[in-house]
C-alpha cells in the first residue's frame, strides 16, 4: 500500500512535467498547426545552457533564468529562420523539418559538451517529507515542480483569456487572414507564440533533468510522453494537457514501479494508441472538425 | 523488343532486376572484402528505404518506427537462426513476416492517424521497443543482444571464396527481389491506388477505394521490407543488439529516403549510398580537420538534420528529383536529333 501511495505522489510530480512539455506541444499546434518534434532537442539545449552556468556561477536561480530566457530567444528563433518556411507546406515537410532540427540540436550539444550524461542539481532537497515516521516518496522539491508548473498553466490561462496580446493570439492562430485585415502582426504572434512554448519547454527541461540526467539523447522519452499526454488531452486543450500530462504520469508511474522502467515508453505507446483508437479527438476534443 | 519492353511493366522489371543483379556481381567481384561488406550493407539499406519511400512519398504517411522494425527483424533472424537452426531463407522470410504482423497492428492505428499522430506513435515505438530487450534479457540477451554464426559460402564456390562477398550476394538477393516486387506494386492499379489515396483521400473513396485498408496495406508492405532489411542486417553484421536500434537510426532513414527523393526506388539506392559512406566521409573528414572526438563523433549526426532541413527547404524532390529535371531538359533535344 505505501508502494502504490509513493508511486502515485511520485506520478503526481512527474506528471506535472509530462504536463508543462505537452503545454509547450500544445501552444505551438493551436498557433501554427504544427507538432514540434524539435521540442525534445530545445528543451535539451536550454538544459545544458542551465548546466553550463549553474557550473561556472554556482547559483540555481542564475541557471534557471538563463534556461527560460535562452528558451524564449531559441523558439522565436526556430520560428523566424525554419518555421515560417514550411508554414504553407504540406504538413509532411514541418514534421520533417522539425525531426532535423531534433537531429541537429543534439549533434550540436553532443558536439560542445559530449555525449556522456552529466548530473543536473535539483532545486530543493530531494529527501522525501517523514510522515508518520515514514519517508515517503515525495520531496520539497517535487513541490516545488508542481508549483512552478501550476503557476506556468495559471499565467498561460490568465494570458490567453484577460488579455488583449492573448486575444490577438488566439486571433491570429484561429483565423489568419481576418486577424490580419483587423491590423493584428500574425507573423509576430506566431513568433511569440513559439516562444513562450519554448519557455515552457525548457521550464519542463530544467524540473526533469535532475532525474533524467543531461545528455544529448536524454529527453527523447520526455518528448514522447509529451506528445502521448498532449494527444490525451486532445491536442488542441492547454487544460487538455495539463490534465492528460497528470494521467500520464500517473500510469507511468504505477507501469515504471510493478512492471519495471524499461516498459515505461511502450506503456506509453500503448496509451497513445488506446486513445487515439478510441478517441481519436482527445479527452477535450476541439468543436472544429478536422479540415479536409 | 524495345517496345514490348516499353509497354510491359513486368518485362521492364525484370530487364532492371537483371541488370541491377549483374552490376552487383561485377562490383562484389572488383571489391575488397571491406567494400563487399559496404555492398552488403547498402543492399540491405536499399531494402528498407525502399520499403519506406513507397510509404512515405507514394502513399503519404510517415514513419518514424522503422529502426524499430528493422529491431523486430534482426531479432526473429537471430532467434531463428541462433537458437532454433533454421535456415537462412525461411529466416528471413519469417524476419519480413514478423515484421509485417507488428506492422498490421501499427498500420490499423496507423490508418486512423493523421501526420503528425502517426509520426508520434511510431516514434514512441521506435524508442520504446529496445526496452523489450532489457525486460526479457532471457529471450533477447538484454544490453549484449544476440549473436548468430555467419553464413558459409556454398562449397561449390571454393573453400577460399570470400565471407563478405557471400554476405553481399546475400544481401543483395534481398535488394533485387525487394525492387522487382515493389517496382510491380507501384507500376499496378495498387499502386496507382497508393497515390490516389495519398493525393485526395475523399476523392479516392468517392472512386470506391477503401482509405484505411490501402494506407494499412501499404504500412504492412513497408514494415516487411524493413524487417527483411533488419534480418539480413543480422545476416551481415552477424549481430542483433538494442544498441544498434536507436532513434537515430529511424531517422537516419527518413534522412536518407528525403535526400534520395521521396517516392523513387532509384532515389533509395542514393540514400542507401549515403548511409553506408557517410560514416567513412565524416571519419576522414575528422582526421584531416583532427576534429575533437566530441565533435567527431557527432559530425554524422550533424549532417543529417542539415540534409533534413535543407532538403525540405531548398530542393523537396532530392537527388533523383533533381536527375528527372536534368533528363526532362536534355529529353526533348535527343528527340529531336532523331
Amino acid at each position: 500500500m505505501t508502494k502504490f501511495i509513493d508511486l502515485t505522489l511520485n506520478g503526481i510530480s512527474t506528471g506535472a512535467i509530462y504536463a508543462a512539455v505537452a503545454l509547450a506541444l500544445v501552444l505551438i499546434w493551436r498557433a501554427t498547426r504544427i507538432v514540434n518534434f524539435a521540442q525534445g532537442g530545445m528543451l535539451m539545449l536550454t538544459t545544458f545552457i542551465a548546466s553550463a552556468v549553474i557550473n561556472s556561477t554556482g547559483s540555481y536561480v542564475a541557471g534557471f533564468l538563463v534556461a527560460l530566457a535562452s528558451g524564449l530567444l531559441l523558439g522565436a528563433l526556430v520560428e523566424v529562420i525554419l518555421i515560417r518556411r514550411v508554414e504553407q507546406a504540406p504538413p509532411l515537410n514541418a514534421v520533417i523539418v522539425a525531426l532535423g532540427l531534433l537531429v541537429l540540436l543534439q549533434a550540436t550539444a553532443g558536439m560542445i559538451w559530449g555525449n556522456t550524461p552529466r548530473s543536473f542539481p535539483a532545486a530543493f532537497s530531494i529527501r522525501g517529507y517523514r510522515v508518520g515516521g515514514t519517508r515517503l516518496l515525495f520531496a520539497p522539491n517535487d513541490t516545488f515542480i508542481l508549483l512552478a508548473v501550476i503557476a506556468v498553466a495559471l499565467s498561460l490561462a490568465i494570458l490567453f483569456r484577460a488579455t488583449s496580446l492573448g486575444l490577438r493570439m488566439r486571433a491570429a492562430a484561429f483565423q489568419p487572414e481576418v486577424a490580419r485585415l483587423l491590423g493584428v502582426r500574425v507573423g509576430r504572434m506566431f513568433t511569440l507564440g513559439w516562444a513562450l512554448a519554448a519557455v515552457v519547454g525548457s521550464l519542463a527541461g530544467v524540473l526533469v533533468a535532475p532525474s533524467v540526467f543531461v545528455g544529448p539523447n536524454n529527453f527523447d522519452p520526455i518528448l514522447i510522453f509529451g506528445f502521448t499526454a498532449a494527444v490525451l488531452g486532445g491536442l488542441d486543450s492547454p487544460l487538455g494537457a495539463v490534465v492528460g500530462g497528470l494521467a500520464l504520469g500517473l500510469v507511468l508511474s504505477y507501469v515504471s514501479g510493478y512492471e519495471g522502467s524499461s516498459m515505461v515508453t511502450l506503456a506509453a505507446l500503448a496509451v497513445l494508441i488506446v486513445v487515439l483508437m478510441g478517441r481519436p479527438t482527445g479527452l477535450f476534443p476541439a468543436a472544429r472538425e478536422r479540415r479536409v | 523488343m524495345s517496345a514490348a519492353v516499353a509497354r510491359s511493366t513486368l518485362l521492364r522489371s525484370l530487364l532492371l532486376t537483371v541488370l541491377g543483379g549483374a552490376g552487383l556481381w561485377l562490383l562484389s567481384v572488383l571489391f575488397s572484402s571491406y567494400n563487399d561488406l559496404q555492398l552488403a550493407s547498402g543492399a540491405f539499406f536499399f531494402i528498407v528505404l525502399a520499403g519506406l519511400t513507397v510509404l512515405i512519398g507514394v502513399n503519404g504517411q510517415i514513419s518514424l518506427g522503422h529502426g524499430g522494425l528493422m529491431a523486430v527483424g534482426a531479432y526473429t533472424v537471430a532467434l531463428l537462426i541462433g537458437r532454433q537452426n533454421w535456415a537462412l531463407v525461411p529466416a528471413l522470410l519469417a524476419a519480413a513476416a514478423a515484421a509485417a504482423v507488428i506492422g498490421i497492428a501499427l498500420g490499423a492505428a496507423a490508418s486512423r492517424l493523421r501526420g503528425p499522430y502517426l509520426a508520434g506513435a511510431t516514434l514512441a515505438f521506435a524508442v520504446g521497443l529496445p526496452g523489450l530487450a532489457d525486460k526479457f534479457p532471457g529471450t533477447f540477451g538484454g544490453e549484449n543482444g544476440l549473436t548468430i554464426n555467419p553464413p558459409t559460402p556454398p562449397s561449390v564456390l571454393g573453400s577460399s571464396f570470400p565471407l563478405e562477398r557471400w554476405e553481399a550476394w546475400i544481401a543483395g538477393a534481398g535488394a533485387l527481389v525487394a525492387f522487382f516486387v515493389l517496382y510491380n506494386l507501384l507500376h499496378s492499379g495498387t499502386g496507382r491506388k497508393l497515390r490516389a489515396v495519398r493525393d485526395d483521400e475523399i476523392a479516392a473513396s468517392l472512386c470506391g477505394m477503401h482509405v484505411a485498408r490501402t494506407q494499412t496495406l501499404t504500412f504492412v508492405i513497408s514494415a516487411a521490407c524493413a524487417g527483411l532489411g533488419g534480418g539480413m542486417l543480422a545476416v551481415v553484421l552477424q549481430l542483433a543488439q538494442p544498441g544498434a536500434f536507436p532513434l537515430q537510426l529511424s531517422l537516419s532513414l527518413l534522412t536518407a529516403v528525403v535526400l534520395g527523393g521521396l517516392g523513387s526506388l532509384a532515389g533509395a539506392v542514393w540514400g542507401a549510398a549515403l548511409l553506408v559512406l557517410l560514416p567513412g566521409w565524416t571519419n576522414d573528414a575528422a582526421h584531416s580537420f583532427s576534429l575533437s572526438q566530441n565533435v567527431s563523433a557527432n559530425l554524422q549526426l550533424a549532417v543529417y538534420g542539415v540534409v533534413l532541413i535543407g532538403a525540405m527547404l531548398v530542393w523537396p524532390s532530392g537527388v533523383q528529383g533533381g536527375i528527372r529535371a536534368i533528363r526532362g531538359r536534355i529529353k526533348p533535344i535527343e528527340r529531336r536529333a532523331t
